[in-house]
């Protein structure tokens, strides 16, 4: 345990960063990892956009484990830290989806803001960034139970707010229903008729002798691969 | 059978002195014959208790979750093997909610999802929103937040501390800790009028300047409270208990706490100086002179000593704020987004139409996105605003860093003891408030 004086990161630059001031709305200087991006990758980066002195990236949707890869690795970008995974959902139904990555290298001092976009429509499926940045585990599991996107690779995605028997949705989509869709009286029927053992996830009943312990007829389904849930 | 990460120290057979000096204590089970004999245990390692594995569950009800978190646990005698957290007891769509309300609607909906960090949410959301709306607010304001957020650090911090303590056995430290957070939150019902749902903020300013006197009583506060906390130190960073239950708790390394995400205290612990307050400031916090306190060994013990020392890191941030404190407007001379005074909306016309526009139609930002973040008692904080030129914005994500740090609880509590696995939930501060929303 030491108080010290602030040390950042190993490569930290001598300057001491500021509080922005008069950022304009667009333009104005890039994060320097979008031209080593576009350097890098000319396929994949798709556009670069400077909105309220915050540096966007579009890039292909298919390649982002590859650009991700590459930012956490290379010795001049080392983005270490995945802050956040979420996406944007548009009123107009014509705009693709986007999803966003927020990036953080603390021995540089950047923020990098990744998107793909993803045609409504289409399969909406993104690659897991999970092998690199172990953070994305919740976080992917929370874009797809909010919206529905798929993460392949991700090794557990499973619902994560919403409960796994969920079937009504992805509630951050503009087309979920604001005011439920069914009767009080018929949502405490649901309620009632759930079945006990969804309060353990099927990984969770293999544990020890809780398995043994349902009555045959779950163990049957459970052996035969149905996800537990109401 | 899974390997113990505290090896159980079990002393074994010759009665007589050990090599301290001391009589040695046997532990002694029932022979064949009747007698009393020494068990046949390897030493460093627990006994074999059979491979029978268990399934416990704790929570969603239950005092040392801190909330409504459940944990199901795989147990090998005592020891963790595999432990599958489930979240989202508490989940009411707070980001669904902000999709429907206008900017300064959305500020009471912050208060509420960490609720011990309430003023500091009100800042963090203003900010974001200042940044969307492309408004820089004034010198007295910017200090008045930095005074808010950083009372609302103390706060949160109060209750980490005053809870873990009650997990892990210590009950004095709450009670003397809770006195002190009451007086913070006597001193924020003065400024705001409310306690725990303050809602200080508004966009482009605050939604009140401090009352006469105000100063004097947070003065009051700076000089007493370093008192409390000194005793709550004497209390616990030496004691026996707190030491054998914490020290070595739970560790992970810096590179380990990187790569899950961790963020504020708990990466702080293990070795990475990441502040945002330093990394990316905000509010001026590059003029304040404080020091960011990193551990070493990054186990409970350290998370303890780094929010310890924060406490300490805030008040010398309150009493430079209280040197540096301005006159003058608090709210920006912005019509966009701030109401005309009380006065000239019931008596002209001209400010009474400008009152209702922006209170029916609400500001309007320019479209474009902001993702602004602050450090909050648990870690990095951020708000990601999408406007699309109306007055209520497309998205409005929260980065709960509780959450993201919670993440990593199966790394951190398999292959220690049960009971340690309290201590570690504790260590994480987390406010299932915000970690559900």
């Amino acid at each position: 345990m030491s108080t010290s004086t602030y040390f950042a990161g190993s490569a930290a630059p001598g300057e001491t960063p500021r509080t922005p001031r008069g950022v304009p709305h667009r333009g104005g200087e890039p994060n320097p990892s979008a031209g080593a991006l576009q350097a890098r990758f000319p396929g994949a980066v798709q556009r670069v956009d400077v909105v309220w002195g915050e540096t966007t990236v579009v890039v292909d949707a298919a390649q982002v484990l590859d650009v991700v890869r590459w930012l956490h690795d290379d010795p001049q970008q080392r983005y270490e830290l995945l802050a956040d995974v979420t996406a944007v959902e548009f009123r107009d139904p014509e705009q693709p989806l986007e999803v966003v990555w927020h990036l953080r290298s603390l021995a540089y001092r950047r923020f990098l803001r990744l998107k793909g976009l993803l045609t409504k429509g289409a399969p909406l499926r993104v690659p897991s960034v999970w092998p690199i940045y172990k953070s994305a585990d919740w976080l992917e599991r929370e874009c797809y139970d909010m919206f529905g996107i798929t993460f392949d690779g991700h090794p557990d995605l499973r619902r994560i707010l919403m409960w796994e028997g969920y079937r009504e949705g992805h509630p951050l989509r503009k087309d979920f229903p604001l005011r439920g869709r069914f009767s009080r009286s018929e949502q405490l029927r649901q309620t009632l008729a759930a079945n006990p053992e969804a309060r353990y996830s099927m990984e969770e009943l293999t544990i020890a002798e809780a398995f043994t312990e349902l009555p045959l007829e779950v163990r049957k389904r459970l052996a035969g691969g149905e996800r537990t849930g109401e | 059978m899974a390997t113990t990460k505290r090896t159980v120290e079990v002393a074994v057979a010759t009665a007589g002195m050990g090599p301290d000096g001391r009589l040695q204590r046997t532990p002694l089970g029932m022979g064949a014959d009747g007698t009393l004999v020494a068990p046949e245990v390897e030493h460093g390692y627990p006994p074999e208790l059979g491979g029978e594995h268990m399934l416990i569950n704790i929570g969603p009800q239950h005092p040392a979750t801190h909330g409504v978190l459940r944990l199901v646990l795989e147990l090998d005698g005592e020891t963790v093997v595999r432990c599958i957290p489930h979240v989202g007891y508490l989940h009411c769509g707070f980001e669904k909610i902000g999709e429907y309300r206008q900017y300064n609607q959305i500020i009471p909906w912050t208060d509420r999802e960490d609720y011990l960090n309430s003023p500091g949410n009100n800042c963090a959301f203003a900010l974001g929103a200042e940044r969307l709306f492309g408004i820089e607010i004034t010198p007295r304001c910017t200090v008045l937040r930095v005074i808010a957020m950083e009372l609302s650090r103390i706060m949160s911090h109060l209750v980490w501390m005053g809870t873990t303590g009650i997990d892990i056995g210590a009950f004095t430290p709450f009670l003397w800790l809770f006195q002190e957070r009451e007086r913070i939150y006597d001193l924020f019902e003065q400024w705001i009028g409310a306690r725990l749902t303050t809602s200080l903020t508004r966009v482009g300013g605050m939604g009140a300047d401090l009352p006469a006197g105000w100063t004097n009583m947070l003065e009051e506060f700076i000089r007493t409270f370093p008192k409390t906390l000194d005793e709550a130190d004497r209390m616990l960073t030496k004691n026996a208990i707190w030491v054998g239950r914490t020290v070595g708790i739970g560790a992970l390394t810096a590179e380990e706490a990187m790569n899950h995400g961790l963020t504020g205290p708990m990466v702080r612990a293990s070795g990475v100086a990441y502040d945002v307050r330093k990394d990316f400031p905000y509010l001026d916090y590059e003029t304040y002179d404080f020091d960011v306190p990193v551990g070493t060994r990054g186990d409970v013990y350290d998370r303890y000593l780094v929010r310890l020392e924060e406490m300490r890191q805030s008040v010398r941030i309150l009493k430079q704020a209280l040197e540096r404190l301005p006159e003058g407007p608090v709210n920006v001379a912005d019509p966009r987004v701030i109401l005309p005074p009380k006065h000239k909306a019931t008596s002209e016309m001209e400010s009474m139409i400008h009152h209702f526009k922006v209170v029916m139609e609400g500001p309007r930002p320019p479209v474009g996105e902001a993702y602004v973040a602050v450090e909050s008692p648990k870690g990095e904080k951020g708000y990601y605003m999408v406007s699309d030129g109306t007055s209520k914005p497309v998205r409005w994500r929260i980065r709960p860093p509780a959450f993201v740090n919670l993440s990593a609880i199966p790394k951190m509590v398999e292959g220690h003891l049960l009971s340690d696995v309290i201590a570690i939930n504790a260590s994480i501060d987390i406010v299932m408030g915000e970690i559900d929303r």
